[in-house]
C-alpha cells in the first residue's frame, strides 16, 4: 500500500532562516497523524509544503505516490505549471488557523465555489452537496449567512465543509482551534472526530493534546525543524523519551 | 445551534410590574452662547452674498431660459459620453497596469511603473494638446492594415478620449493596486488550497474583495472626470462648457452661461454621487454584519412607523 504522504529529507529555508532541517515521515491512508511542537518548530511550514503552498528546497515529498510540485524525468526535476499545481491541490483539503473563508460569499457559496469553478460542476449539484456538508458540520440553517455573521467556531466548521466539498483524499489542519474562544473548540473537534471516524486521512497540527491522544493514530513531536520523537500519541504523550519533548509537554499538559 | 444574532430584548429589559420608576433627572442645560453668535455671523455673511449677487449685473432670467437650450443639452450628453468612455478606458487600463505592476515579471512591472510615472506626472491639459496635435509629428497613421491621414483619425472625440482615458488609467492603476494589496494573503492561500488557479483566484476571490477598497475612490475619480472633461474644450470637442461658451459669445450673456454650465455640472455630480452610494453598498456585502438601509428604505421605515403610531392612537 502506498503511503498517503511520504517525506524524504525535506528541507525548507526562507533566506538565511533554515526552518525544516530534513524531515522524514510517512502517513498511511485512513490515519490521523498529529504534529505537535513549540511555535517556530516548523510544523505549520511542513504542512504547507504538502500542498505546495511553500516550495521545498531539498528532499522529496510525495502525496499518494505523486511528487508534489515537480515532475521527475530521469534524474531531472521539472517544475509543474500553475494549472498542474492547482490540479494536485484538488485532492488535498486544507483548514487554516484563521479560517480564511471568503467574506464576500455566504456560507453555502463558500462551500460551492471550488466544485463549480475547479471541477466545473453544475450549481444545482454543488448546492445540494454543500447543503448536505453544512448539515453534517451542524450548520444546515446557516447557509445564507455571511462569514462575519457567524461565530469563530461556526466559521471554522464552514471552512471544513468547504474543504470537504472537493472530496479530498487527504485533509490538512493547521491549528484549527487555536484562534477560537475556548467554549467553541469542542464543536470543531467534534466535527474532526466524526471525520476521522469516517476514515479520512488527516494531518493535524494542534495544541489540543486531548484530541491527539484520543483520536490520533500517530504523533510526531517537532522542534527546531527536525522530528524529535514519534510514535503512538498515548506513548509519546504519556511516556516521552526525549528531554525536549518532556520540557514541551510539561508546559502544555 | 440555537444562538441568535439578533437578540430580542429579554425579560430583564422590562421593569418589574408594579415597581416605582426612578425619578428622571431634570437639570438646566448648559447655554451655548458662542453657538448663537457664530450662527448669526454666518447667516449675515450669506445674506450679504445673496444681496450682492442679486444687485450685480446679471440677467437672471437668461439662466432658466438657456438651461434646456438644445445646444446645451447636446453639450450635456457629450460631457456624459466622454466622461463615461474615458472612465471605462481608464478603468480597463487601471486593472491592466495594476496587475502588470504587481507581476513578478520585472519587464512588465517596470513598464507599468513607467506608464504611471509618465501619465500622472504631466498635466492632463498638456496630454490633451499632445494627442490633438499628433499630426504635427505623424502626418500619416500607418498601422499596416490601416492607413489614413492623422488629422482624419484624431478627431476631437478621440483626442479627448485618449487624453482623459490614459491619464485616468494611471490614477486608476494605483487605486486598483491598493485594492488588490488590501486583500488578506490568507484569501489567496485558501483559494489555491482548494485547487483554484491564479487567474481564478484573482477573478473570483481577490478582485471582488478589492472592489470594496476600489469603488469609493473610483467614484471620486468619476466625479472628478465629469468636471475635468471641461478641459476638452482645448481639443475642439463639443462638451457642456463649449456649448455654453458658444451661446455666450453670440448672446453676450457670458456669466449667465457659466452659471448654466455650473448648474448642469452640479446636477450631474449629484446624480452620480447617489449611484456611487448604491455601488459601495453592493460591494460592502459580507464586510458588514448588516448593510445600512438605503435612503428609500429609511423613508419607508419612517412612513410605516408613522402610520403604525396613527393606528395605535
Amino acid at each position: 500500500m502506498t503511503a498517503m504522504v511520504k517525506a524524504e529529507g525535506v528541507h525548507k529555508s526562507y533566506g538565511a532562516a533554515h526552518i525544516l532541517k530534513g524531515i522524514d515521515l510517512e502517513v498511511a491512508p485512513r490515519e490521523v497523524f498529529c504534529l505537535v511542537g513549540p511555535s517556530g518548530s516548523g510544523k505549520s511550514t511542513f504542512l504547507r509544503c504538502i500542498n505546495h503552498l511553500e516550495q521545498i528546497n531539498a528532499g522529496r515529498l510525495y502525496v499518494d505516490g505523486d511528487l508534489v510540485g515537480y515532475r521527475q524525468k530521469g534524474d531531472k526535476l521539472y517544475e509543474l505549471k500553475d494549472s498542474e499545481v492547482a490540479a494536485q491541490r484538488r485532492d488535498i483539503g486544507m483548514v487554516f488557523q484563521r479560517f480564511n473563508l471568503f467574506p464576500h460569499m455566504t456560507a453555502i457559496e463558500n462551500v460551492m465555489e471550488a466544485p463549480v469553478m475547479v471541477k466545473g460542476e453544475s450549481k444545482a449539484v454543488a448546492r445540494e452537496r454543500a447543503a448536505r456538508l453544512l448539515d453534517r458540520v451542524g450548520l444546515g440553517d446557516k447557509g445564507g449567512n455571511y462569514p462575519t455573521q457567524l461565530s469563530g467556531g461556526q466559521q471554522q466548521r464552514v471552512a471544513i465543509a468547504r474543504a470537504l466539498a472537493m472530496e479530498p483524499k487527504l485533509m490538512l489542519f493547521d491549528e484549527p482551534t487555536s484562534a477560537l474562544d475556548p467554549e467553541l473548540v469542542g464543536d470543531v473537534l467534534d466535527v474532526m472526530r466524526d471525520l476521522a471516524d469516517s476514515g479520512m486521512t488527516m494531518i493535524v497540527v494542534t495544541h489540543e493534546m486531548g484530541f491527539a491522544r484520543e483520536v490520533g493514530d500517530n504523533l510526531v513531536f517537532m522542534d527546531g525543524g527536525v522530528v524529535v520523537e514519534s510514535g503512538h500519541p498515548r506513548d509519546v504523550l504519556g511516556n516521552p523519551q526525549h528531554d525536549r519533548t518532556k520540557a514541551f509537554l510539561s508546559k502544555v499538559l | 445551534m440555537t444562538d441568535k444574532l439578533d437578540k430580542d430584548p429579554g425579560p430583564a429589559d422590562t421593569p418589574p410590574a408594579g415597581a416605582v420608576p426612578p425619578e428622571a433627572i431634570r437639570a438646566i442645560p448648559v447655554r451655548h452662547y458662542g453657538r448663537w453668535i457664530s450662527a448669526v455671523v454666518v447667516i449675515g455673511l450669506v445674506v450679504a452674498l445673496i444681496v450682492a449677487f442679486s444687485q450685480g449685473n446679471v440677467r437672471w432670467a437668461t439662466v432658466p431660459e438657456k438651461l434646456f437650450d438644445p445646444s446645451i443639452l447636446r453639450g450635456v450628453v457629450n460631457t456624459i459620453w466622454i466622461s463615461i468612455t474615458a472612465m471605462a478606458l481608464g478603468l480597463a487600463l487601471g486593472v491592466l497596469f495594476a496587475v502588470m505592476r504587481l507581476s513578478k515579471n520585472p519587464v512588465t512591472s517596470t513598464i507599468a511603473w513607467f506608464y504611471i510615472w509618465l501619465f500622472r506626472g504631466t498635466p492632463v491639459y498638456v496630454q490633451l494638446l499632445i494627442w490633438f496635435n499628433l499630426a504635427l509629428i505623424f502626418p500619416i497613421l500607418n498601422l499596416g492594415f490601416y492607413k489614413d491621414e492623422m488629422t482624419q483619425v484624431m478627431t476631437p472625440f478621440l483626442a479627448a478620449l485618449l487624453g482623459l482615458g490614459l491619464n485616468e488609467g494611471a490614477y486608476m492603476a494605483e487605486i486598483v493596486r491598493a485594492g488588490i494589496q488590501s486583500v488578506d494573503e490568507g484569501q489567496t492561500e485558501a483559494s489555491h488550497a482548494l485547487g483554484m488557479t491564479r487567474t481564478q483566484t484573482m477573478r473570483r476571490v481577490v478582485l471582488p474583495q478589492a472592489m470594496r477598497v476600489i469603488v469609493p475612490p473610483s467614484g471620486n475619480e468619476f466625479i472628478n472626470m465629469l468636471k475635468t472633461s471641461s478641459l476638452v474644450v482645448a481639443v475642439q470637442y463639443f462638451d457642456l462648457l463649449r456649448a455654453a461658451q458658444d451661446i455666450a459669445s453670440t448672446s453676450f450673456a457670458v456669466m449667465e452661461m457659466f452659471f448654466v454650465a455650473s448648474i448642469w455640472y452640479l446636477a450631474l455630480t449629484s446624480v452620480f454621487s447617489v449611484g456611487q452610494y448604491y455601488l459601495e453598498r453592493r460591494y460592502a456585502r459580507g464586510a458588514l454584519r448588516s448593510l445600512p438601509p438605503t435612503p428609500l428604505q429609511k423613508i419607508k421605515a419612517k412612513l410605516s412607523s408613522f402610520s403604525n403610531r396613527k393606528a395605535v392612537a
